[in-house]
């Protein structure tokens, strides 16, 4: 380990003078209504935003290869359990997925691997589906992240909206790679 | 295979990128765009001053433990079952990827966004090893395929347009010829990649943060083609700067709310995804790279600009960059950035970039890290100047002016000489090759008294 002892004491020998880290108490706004900036925020970034009062109340479109892992909305034609490889899962039409949590100020659902079974389940499919409750919209990243202490997922993703890329003269396309619709929909 | 053989000499690639003074006013209207969009993103956050502040604190911070940080987040990082490599220059980084690759027998690479891995030249490094590398990013895959660099950090291909990459996907990904519409073209790569993806024996990624405290790394994309490369393969591979260590998890929203805002003006990317070790069943090797990183820690003068969190807005505001276009730098990452870090590692290649300034301090407003670019332009300046890699003409010239200026009556003469001579001489003497300012510009009139000699005429006014 030639290199890294090499490396750590360059590092070392040319670190400037200790500085202390900053207080980050005090950052992110409280937005008044968390779930109405929530819904304006999913807006933003392309996604839909559903307000229901029970899972029971979500209808989906058709769909024929359906991954769902929230009991009550869709209902899986694929078993994740069956699942050996991920690359099985190119054509997955639908996942609904159980989010932890959803951030007022940028739309985004944390969504957790080690409730995926496998990781790119979120990424593959065309059409994505994220649950969370009410209770678990927070303003800002700042609370997320707070919401989030300590916990050691694997695996964690925020996702904010459908993938989406304007690479090609700055035009916004949405459905680049991953999934082409992302619909986030608030329990309660 | 594109490579940047010469000494970058800026004022003569931006001369050739201005000739189509078309292309360059579009050019500068999609980047000053993109501006716009952070400036209205940023306008949104109240407290985004206070973020920038705490994002500049926590990376100063960092920088002074940088090592402890580093050995923190590999105790972390092992314990999730990730394996931990250290590379102190861009070769050794590419042999380890190489090893990684071939110790599994792995012939097809997909890549997501990674500036280091471009820094590295990893991708000619594989390929003449007998490797396939696919860089899967949209804009990456653009510049793959037009064998050229990416030449912007955040948007490769901006200085494509759509009609260029229609004929360029035509070719390579067999679209119908004449198709340039942005949806279709985007529809096209996404097939033609996720084959690439769904084939691929390992995926490398870049890294946004590392986090000492967890061990896990975020990558930070819009979509969604580093999330499939890290997951659809067995075999993750990610690499990074020692630089892109935070300490703790509650550092990160301070940057992920800046990074999205500051770089294309959204609230944040679609996917921050964060890695705590391999998948199950599969590997996460992480390669941690040097390549004059601790070298330019040590300068006191350019350490701050290790702090850059990779969001391209420096080059999106500066008037330099949009009118003269990314490849006019030569280097990995263009603009006011890529001007501090080009000959903070390579002085004699790159002594043109600081110059390639107009020190108006655009850059410096809207960095979310609070680095001071233009201040440390001109310290380069100075540091080349020393180094005596600025032209000699320029330099004489200077000399000549520092002279002048430090006599008054030598001042008082010059001027004087000027106000009587320059009037009257050809104007084939004054415009000559020797004066580049006057090249598109003319000079002012020669006033008929000096500004010390007005002063003294004013009203009830004393020498």
């Amino acid at each position: 380990m030639a290199a890294r002892e090499e490396i750590l004491a360059a590092l070392r020998r040319n670190a400037p003078a200790p500085a202390p880290a900053p207080d980050l108490a005090g950052l992110g706004a409280d937005f008044p209504e968390p779930l109405a900036e929530l819904e304006r925020s999913v807006a933003a970034v392309g996604g839909q935003f559903l307000r229901v009062s029970d899972r029971g109340a979500v209808v989906l479109p058709p769909s024929k290869r359906v991954v769902s892992l929230v009991p009550g909305i869709g209902r899986s034609t694929v078993d994740l359990d069956d699942v050996t490889d991920p690359r099985a899962l190119a054509d997955l039409d639908l996942a609904v997925l159980p989010g932890e949590l959803a951030v007022a100020e940028n739309g985004a659902v944390w969504v957790e691997g080690r409730r995926l079974g496998q990781r790119a389940v979120f990424v593959i499919a065309e059409h994505l589906v994220l649950v969370v409750a009410a209770a678990d919209v927070v303003s800002n990243l700042h609370q997320a992240y707070a919401r989030l202490e300590g916990r050691r997922p694997g695996y964690g993703v925020f996702i904010s909206g459908p993938s989406k890329t304007a690479d090609i003269e700055q035009a916004l396309v949405v459905g680049a790679q991953g999934a082409r619709t992302c619909t986030v929909v608030v329990v309660g | 295979m594109w490579r940047y053989a010469f000494r970058v000499d800026h004022p003569s690639s931006a001369a050739r990128f201005l000739a189509d003074s078309g292309r360059a006013h579009w050019h500068d209207q999609a980047v000053w765009w993109v501006r716009q969009k952070r400036d209205a993103a940023a306008s949104l956050v109240p407290d985004w001053e206070a973020l920038r502040d705490a994002a500049a604190r926590i990376k100063a911070h960092t920088l002074s433990r940088l090592a402890g940080y580093l050995e923190e987040f590999e105790r972390n990082a092992l314990a999730l079952g990730a394996r931990v490599h250290w590379a102190r220059d861009a070769a050794e980084h590419n042999a380890i990827v190489h090893g990684i690759l071939a110790e599994r027998g792995v012939t097809r690479l997909v890549k997501s966004k990674s500036m280091l891995t471009e820094e590295c030249r990893l991708n000619p490094y594989l390929e003449a090893r007998g490797i396939e590398v696919v860089d899967t990013d949209l804009g990456e895959r653009i510049v793959q395929l037009a064998e050229e660099p990416p030449s912007h950090i955040v948007m490769p291909a901006i200085h494509r347009k759509k009609e260029e990459i229609g004929e360029l996907f035509h070719v390579h990904l067999g679209t119908r010829r004449g198709v340039s519409d942005p949806a279709l073209l985007t529809e096209a790569a996404r097939h033609h990649l996720r084959a690439k993806l769904l084939a691929a024996g390992a995926g490398l990624t870049g890294v946004n943060f590392a986090v000492a405290e967890l061990g896990a790394l975020v990558v930070c994309t819009n979509e969604g083609n580093a999330d499939l490369g890290a997951s659809l393969p067995p075999l993750h591979i990610a690499c990074m700067g020692v630089e892109k260590i935070v300490p703790r998890a509650r550092d990160l929203p301070v940057f992920l709310r800046l990074l999205a805002r500051s770089a294309t003006g959204q609230p944040i990317t679609t996917y921050t995804t964060h890695y705590f070790g391999p998948q199950p069943g599969g590997e996460l090797h992480i390669v941690i790279v040097d390549n004059g990183r601790s070298a330019q820690l040590g300068d006191e003068r350019l350490r701050r600009s290790l702090a850059c969190i990779r969001c391209g807005a420096c080059m999106n505001t500066c008037p330099v960059f949009r009118r003269s276009g990314g490849h006019s730098y030569g280097y990995t990452v263009p603009g006011p950035i890529g001007s501090i870090l080009a000959p903070t590692r390579q002085p004699a290649h790159h002594a043109t970039l600081p110059f390639a300034s107009s020190l108006c301090g655009s850059c410096s407003d809207v960095c979310p890290v609070r680095i001071d670019l233009h201040h440390e332009l001109l310290e380069l300046r100075h540091a080349l100047a020393e180094k005596r890699l600025v032209p000699l003409g320029k330099r004489l010239a200077l000399r000549l002016a520092a002279f002048v200026l430090g006599w008054t009556g030598l001042y008082r003469l010059a001027g004087w000489l000027a106000r009587r001579l320059v009037p009257r001489l050809p104007r084939s003497w004054v415009y000559g090759a020797w004066n580049a300012w006057g090249r598109q510009r003319e000079l002012p009139p020669m006033p008929r008294a000096s500004f010390r000699a007005l002063y003294r005429r004013r009203p009830g006014g004393r020498a």
